[in-house]
């Protein structure tokens, strides 16, 4: 829609414009777009009709990264715990995710967990002592087939057609919690409580939540990652990935996530999973996980 | 005909103040859940569903199980449950209406319920289950009632009901396998994907219903001047007794699958139900206990001779009824988050106000079947049966 505006604006101006507009500002001796600029304080009018029906996202076109398919490689062994709780903070600030002590009501949208945790039934023992010890960070895996949004009786959490994100709809989600039951990942988190510091028993760094332009939730509903939707829409790469680039910059290593679009051969991802071993989790059950991890 | 329920002696209102306490307490507290949020029971992250849906999923199949009255005496003619067949019917919305109040009480957000109709989703399996459920509490009460009043004007039911009674048939069988659907179709979670979870259900439903049914025609025999009948009794102890050997039997099954292959993944969630499992095991002595209930029926049930007599075959009915209840109503769900699916465990257990929540539920049900028998046994009365 946004990349269609200006030429929506373009033909729309000439044509009602053009012939509305034009015997009045003749009559002025003044052309018709400075007679209109005049008028409305520098809207046209079909600018102003636009604006009146149709509420705005805020974005110049071509702002907003975009991808046919979203997804992640994640570089374990350039992870350290130190990077990955660099990764885990500026995501949750930036969603406003709260810290609340109790383990049974936590929210994660990404954390760590051990290389077993995070694969399992493809444990073994024998694994080299690096790869037990390092911290695999783990989040949703915005499934090409996701049984999360099969299983909703609402559509509050869908896969978006044009990028593959899976996403949450906050406001309409009822909180019955069958997609937390078919989440193979356990990437999924209910609000138990009212998250708020004053109302419940979450917490932010601060008094108030740390991102004011990210919507805070209510009890009694479903949140998970949301490969930073909001960032790409303004053309920033997720603040995970943001957070992981700088961390890894000042300890002289590579990247540890890289973001990219898995249909594009050119990708920085496709380049790294073309020249490196990489998995999925649980990739038998048929979601086709798009965080990939390269060990 | 509702006029009915409201004359009785002094037992009777004792009886119907008891519930209603019940549910007044369970009420404050769903109240203080609404306001606080589902933090106040023992859910959690990993383990997301408890308590109020291992009761709904329970009462699913009681609701199924009035169909093992009306299919005999409709589809087969078996014309002694004619005499019960209302009870069946009047226990099935006692049991539809707990499912569908357990549902509401497990909701996040119960305020946006309707979202389900606002944006209908047939490919989400909660969607049909909405459907089958409460097109079986209309099919039931829309049956009983009226049956019921064509009975005491001592008249045949009208043939225009006959329709509705074949198609309750089938979706008595569909509410409880769209149940278990909710469970068998999820691919991560190795405890319930299973293809013999809907014959499972539908086998436990089929002791556990039809044994409740049975524990409630003796008690309306105690206390009131309507008898159920003796062979009617003696064959829901028959059907009890199959489906409860068939229940094993599909456990069994379940059993052997799992632990000869061997599979990890498959074999954690049994671990831990019945031998704990990385040192975690709460729920061991329960699951337990339910094996050993269950057993202790089949002994009891088996055999002709104490199968005839009305006391064992009661205590035989209770014990099968709390052994699938845990077995069911605890067990199932619980055991299917644990582990979770990175194989961490945290385990479950219900809270007090959680506990008091559920209860009230119970209580809502059993005053609907308590009104509603009454109506049934005065109306039986009436026309001297």
């Amino acid at each position: 829609m946004g990349v269609n505006r200006r030429k929506f604006l373009k033909i729309a101006g000439i044509s009602t414009l053009g012939v509305a507009a034009k015997p009045a500002a003749d009559a002025f001796g003044i052309s018709p777009s400075e007679w209109l600029d005049k008028k409305l304080g520098g809207f046209t009018i079909p600018e102003t009709l636009f604006h009146f029906f149709h509420k705005p996202a805020g974005l110049a076109p071509g702002e907003a990264l975009t991808a046919k398919r979203w997804a992640m490689v994640v570089n374990v062994k350039h992870l350290d715990d130190e990077i990955a709780q660099a990764c885990i903070d500026a995501c949750h600030r930036a969603h406003n995710v709260p810290h609340i002590d109790n383990p049974r009501h936590e929210i994660k949208w990404i954390w760590h967990d051990e290389y077993e945790h995070v694969f399992p039934g493809q444990q073994d023992e024998h694994l080299t002592e690096d790869l037990k010890k390092l911290p695999f960070l783990v989040m949703c895996n915005h499934c090409f087939n996701p049984p999360c949004c099969r299983v909703c009786p609402t559509k509050a959490t869908f896969k978006r057609k044009k990028d593959g994100i899976v996403l949450m709809d906050m406001h309409r989600c009822i909180g019955c919690r069958f997609c937390m039951a078919a989440c193979p990942f356990g990437a999924r988190s209910f609000n138990w409580i009212v998250p708020w510091p004053r109302a419940g028993e979450g917490r932010f760094e601060g008094d108030e939540p740390p991102t004011p332009e990210f919507p805070t939730r209510m009890k009694g509903v479903v949140e998970k990652c949301n490969f930073c939707a909001e960032r790409l829409a303004k053309g920033q790469i997720p603040a995970c990935v943001e957070a992981a680039q700088e961390a890894c910059k000042k300890k002289g290593r590579e990247p540890a996530l890289v973001f990219g679009d898995l249909e594009d051969p050119d990708s920085e991802v496709r380049q790294l999973l073309r020249s490196n071993y990489a998995i999925r989790r649980k990739p038998e059950l048929g979601s086709g996980p798009n965080i990939y991890y390269i060990v | 005909m509702l006029e009915k329920a409201f004359v009785g002696g002094r037992k009777y209102w004792i009886w119907l103040a008891c519930l209603l306490g019940i549910i007044g307490i369970g009420f404050i507290m769903w109240l203080y859940q609404f306001r606080v949020g589902l933090g106040i029971t023992g859910m959690g992250r990993d383990v997301s569903w408890g308590f109020y849906i291992g009761q709904f999923t329970f009462l699913v199949g009681v609701a199924a199980a009035g169909v093992m009255v009306v299919l005999p005496y409709y589809l087969i003619h078996y014309k002694p449950f004619a005499r019960i067949t209302i009870l069946a019917e009047f226990m099935a919305i006692g049991a539809v209406t707990m499912c569908l109040l357990f549902i509401l009480v497990d909701l996040g957000n119960p305020v946006r319920m309707i979202n389900v109709l606002l944006h209908p989703t047939p490919r989400s399996i909660l969607f049909w289950d909405m459907i089958v459920l409460n097109g079986y509490l209309f099919l039931n009460i829309f049956i009983g009632w009226n049956v019921l009043t064509a009975e005491r004007k001592g008249s045949p039911p009208p043939g225009w009901i006959k329709p509705f009674i074949y198609i309750s048939i089938p979706w008595a069988i569909s509410i409880h396998t769209v149940t278990a659907y909710l469970y068998a179709g999820l691919p991560g979670r190795h405890f319930w994907l299973t293809a013999i979870m809907a014959p499972r259900f539908l086998a436990s439903a089929f002791c556990s219903g039809p044994a409740l049914l049975l524990l409630l025609a003796l008690i309306v025999k105690r206390f009131t001047k309507f008898d159920p009948g003796k062979e009617q009794i003696r064959t829901l102890g028959s059907i009890i007794t199959y489906a409860l050997i068939l229940n094993v039997f599909f456990f069994l099954c379940e059993i052997f699958t799992v632990f000869y292959s061997q599979i990890p993944g498959h074999m954690h969630h049994f671990n831990y139900l019945f031998m704990g499992h990385e040192g975690h095991g709460k729920l061991v002595p329960l699951m337990w206990t339910a094996f050993a209930l269950m057993t202790a029926a089949i002994i009891l049930l088996v055999p002709p001779v104490t199968r005839r007599n009305e006391g064992i075959l009661t205590v035989a009915c209770v014990l099968l009824f709390i052994g699938a209840w845990i077995d069911k109503g605890f067990g199932l769900v619980v055991g299917g988050f644990v582990p979770n699916p990175m194989e961490r465990i945290t385990e479950y257990w219900p809270t007090v106000p959680e506990t008091l929540i559920t209860l009230g539920v119970w209580a809502t049900g059993f005053l609907i079947i308590t009104l509603l028998y009454k109506v049934a046994t005065s109306v039986k009365l009436e026309i001297g049966g």
